[in-house]
């Protein structure tokens, strides 16, 4: 999965962290935009891509897409 | 007025007169409330919707009925509604809404006796002023007062003409006098085609709903895409400026003023709505234009005992300014035609209130208010003694 | 940015003027990804009143209405009225909706006309600073209310239903994925569909009502305090009751009885008053 974070969207309210059933998000040192401190998504190998962080992030700064790796 | 007179002669009263015209100028949608002395208005709307393919609906109060009016302006939708004094108060919201976001709009406002529930059944002009500066902020309005059940059908047409041009609300300012009254008048067949195209002077997005334009209506002062700038004092003093700005620049397109008898005349009437009644008959006594005048004065001189059968106010040139377009109110165009009077004279139906404005225009003259209260019209007689009482006999 | 919200939102209006961790961006998904899957973007409107709910679809690349406080509803049923074939989506929160307009609120319902209401519930009024809402639990200690409120709260979703609308959910943010099911559900209903949406507002709400201004505490606190409530259920006492409340297709829409009952009217007069 290729998950990235807007820095110039997320205002680091912290749901993604606690909302992720496979704790993907962990705080990094990185700070977006308004000097808040952001999610990471670190452990992005466990993700299942069920999108509840897509859809629960109230600022829409989560994408979440299907890595697509040529098998052949 | 400007519309060619062909069509049929009926018999209406000033109300059914209001509804046909706004289904002549092509209102599509109505929304309102009975309130005595604007019922027939809402009553024939529902019946006239009915055969022109139009919507009626009778909503739960006054502000929903202007709020949804503009809901269905946006919708693509010619809509008007109709109220009284304590509805018009209602209204006041949803009208500064209206002013800034554009919208056009009609209101028309049967004036009764106020305040509060008032006089429910009485005319007034009391609500000259909040038709004017009844919601909150600087926003410039037009109001039209009909004065005759003719000018009531002409003047709705025409408020469906000014809303669409300037894309702001226009009240049509009306009295019960002239809302109950039924008279001869020329109604026309058909519907008439208003144009409702791009305004370069109107700021906001114009774009009605569903028309793949994306328009965002918002009632924060917003730049032409509808982004709010209510946060930016130099842009939002611009919008403010802008929306005030479209009215009193197209002041001389707007304005309407009738003259009776002024060329010669240094002492003038202004009235408005259904005063301008007696005082054109005042002035036509006084004139000794009319057949009955004579009558009438014989009648007079019995009553105070006086034996003279000459007209006893023919020394007075008196003339009449009759205002339809009262707000704006038009300045200039009054203080060229006013320029040589020595009296002014402002009958009006309620304590003194356009009399404000006319005195801050004319300083030069000696402007008088006649104010009437109570419900009751002025007598065209109640006029000239009040005009020899400041002016003098002749003797 | 997320992909879906690049579509649909106004680009250059962003960032939201939303605090951090508010339930609205959480509506704003569900209500884009709704209409997305529905494929409607060019003939859907929304209405707005005033308040920080109204703002969820003033950043919309729609056609939007941001109008006056508690008159969402009339706004919203002119232009229903006017152009009856498209949809309209009216978003008000409780003040917004129970309050100010609860008139318009009771004549819609009684109307059953087609509109979809997402009434966001954030039990308080967040933009003016954390004020008593009608919605605002007991004992909660408000701006307004500084030893406790003591006024019954009203329930948005029962009272839709007692008025008379046909489709009624209710859901928090913590169940986005119904939401956004409700949502088009509401939007294909044909009659007034009320959806109540429980939303967390960290800053004032969770001060004053949740006891902790941590938006994911909260949205926790929203998902175990939550019962999702089916047709013949008992309802656990003491949780906010979830789910499809009501669902009633046999009632006629507005606009279609009025239609129905223009054309029996047309139909008597054309047989010269006689009706068979």
């Amino acid at each position: 999965m290729r998950i990235t974070v807007d820095k110039n969207y997320c205002k680091g309210c912290g749901i993604c962290l606690s909302i992720c059933p496979k704790s993907v998000y962990v705080n990094s040192e990185q700070r977006n935009s308004f000097g808040n401190l952001m999610p990471e998504a670190r452990n992005r190998k466990r993700c299942n891509g069920c999108g509840l962080c897509e859809r629960l992030c109230p600022d829409g700064a989560i994408n979440v897409e299907e890595e697509y790796e040529a098998k052949y | 007025m400007p519309y060619a007179r062909y069509g049929r002669k009926v018999i209406l009263q000033g109300n059914e007169a209001c509804a046909k015209a706004a289904v002549y100028a092509g209102c599509k949608f109505f929304a309102g409330y009975p309130i005595t002395p604007s019922t027939e208005i809402v009553e024939l709307m529902c019946s006239e919707m009915l055969n022109s393919g139009g919507t009626f609906i009778q909503m739960e109060d006054e502000i929903a009925s202007a709020c949804s009016i503009i809901g269905a302006r946006w919708g693509g939708k010619k809509a008007m509604t109709a109220t009284s004094g304590p509805g018009f108060t209602l209204m006041q919201e949803a009208i500064g809404f209206a002013a800034v976001t554009e919208t056009p709009m009609v209101i028309v406002n049967v004036q009764r006796g106020g305040p509060s529930t008032g006089q429910p059944t009485k005319s007034s002009q009391q609500d000259i002023y909040q038709a004017k500066y009844g919601s909150h902020g600087d926003y410039e309005i037009i109001a039209l007062a009909p004065a005759s059940v003719q000018e009531m059908y002409d003047f709705t047409i025409r408020a469906f003409e000014l809303s669409e041009k300037f894309r702001t609300p226009v009240v049509i300012l009306a009295d019960e006098i002239v809302g109950h009254m039924r008279e001869k008048l020329i109604v026309y067949s058909g519907e008439k085609r208003i144009r409702a195209g791009y305004r370069h002077y109107v700021l906001s997005p114009q774009d009605d709903f569903f028309t793949g334009n994306n328009t965002l209506v918002e009632g924060q002062l917003h730049d032409s895409e509808g982004k709010r700038v209510g946060h930016l004092p130099n842009r939002s003093a611009y919008y403010v400026n802008s929306i005030n700005r479209k009215i009193t620049r197209h002041i001389d397109e707007i304005e309407d003023i009738e003259t009776f008898y002024m060329a010669d005349a240094d002492i003038a009437i202004i009235a408005y709505g259904s005063v301008s009644r007696p005082s054109l008959k005042a002035v036509k006594t006084a004139r000794g234009i009319n057949v009955e005048a004579e009558r009438r004065m014989r009648l007079l001189n019995r009553m105070i005992g006086r034996k003279i059968d000459k007209n006893p106010y023919s020394h007075l040139n008196i003339g009449l300014i009759k205002i339809n377009t009262v707000w704006p109110f038009p300045e200039k165009r009054l203080k060229h035609l006013a320029e040589k009077c020595k009296y002014i004279f402002v009958p009006e139906m309620n304590i003194g209130k356009y009399f404000r404005e006319i005195e801050r225009c004319l300083k030069e003259s000696r402007v008088i208010s006649l104010p009437k209260l109570g419900g009751d019209i002025h007598t065209p007689d109640e006029i000239l003694m009040a005009i020899v009482r400041e002016v003098g006999n002749s003797e | 940015m997320n992909r879906l919200m690049e579509r649909y939102l106004r680009l250059d209006y962003l960032p939201t003027l939303f605090c951090p961790g508010c339930g609205n961006g959480i509506i704003q998904y569900a209500t884009i990804a709704a209409i997305d899957k529905l494929r409607l973007r060019d003939d859907i409107a929304c209405v707005s009143g005033i308040g920080c709910s109204s703002w969820i679809p003033c950043y919309f690349n729609m056609d939007v209405m941001h109008t006056i406080h508690g008159r969402a509803l009339a706004f919203a049923q002119g232009l229903k009225l006017a152009r009856p074939v498209k949809n309209v989506l009216v978003f008000t929160g409780d003040g917004d909706c129970l309050a100010i307009g609860g008139n318009h609120l009771l004549h819609a319902c009684k109307r059953n006309i087609n509109l979809t209401v997402i009434m966001v519930n954030n039990h308080i009024y967040g933009m003016t600073g954390g004020q008593k809402s009608p919605a605002t639990p007991l004992n909660c200690k408000t701006k307004t209310s500084s030893w406790g409120t003591y006024d019954e709260p009203i329930q948005g979703a029962e009272l839709a239903i007692n008025l008379g609308a046909t489709y009624v959910a209710r859901w928090t943010t913590a169940h986005p994925v119904q939401l956004q099911k409700s949502i088009e559900a509401g939007i294909k209903h044909r009659g007034l569909s009320f959806i109540e949406v429980i939303s967390q507002c960290p800053t004032q709400s969770g001060k004053s009502v949740y006891g902790s201004k941590d938006p994911a505490y909260i949205l926790n606190y929203l998902k175990e305090n939550s019962s999702i409530y089916k047709e013949g259920m008992e309802h656990l006492e003491g949780k906010i009751k979830c789910g499809v409340l009501w669902h009633d297709n046999d009632r006629l829409e507005y606009i279609e009885r009025m239609k129905g009952k223009i054309w029996e009217y047309v139909e008597t007069k054309a047989l010269g008053g006689y009706k068979q």
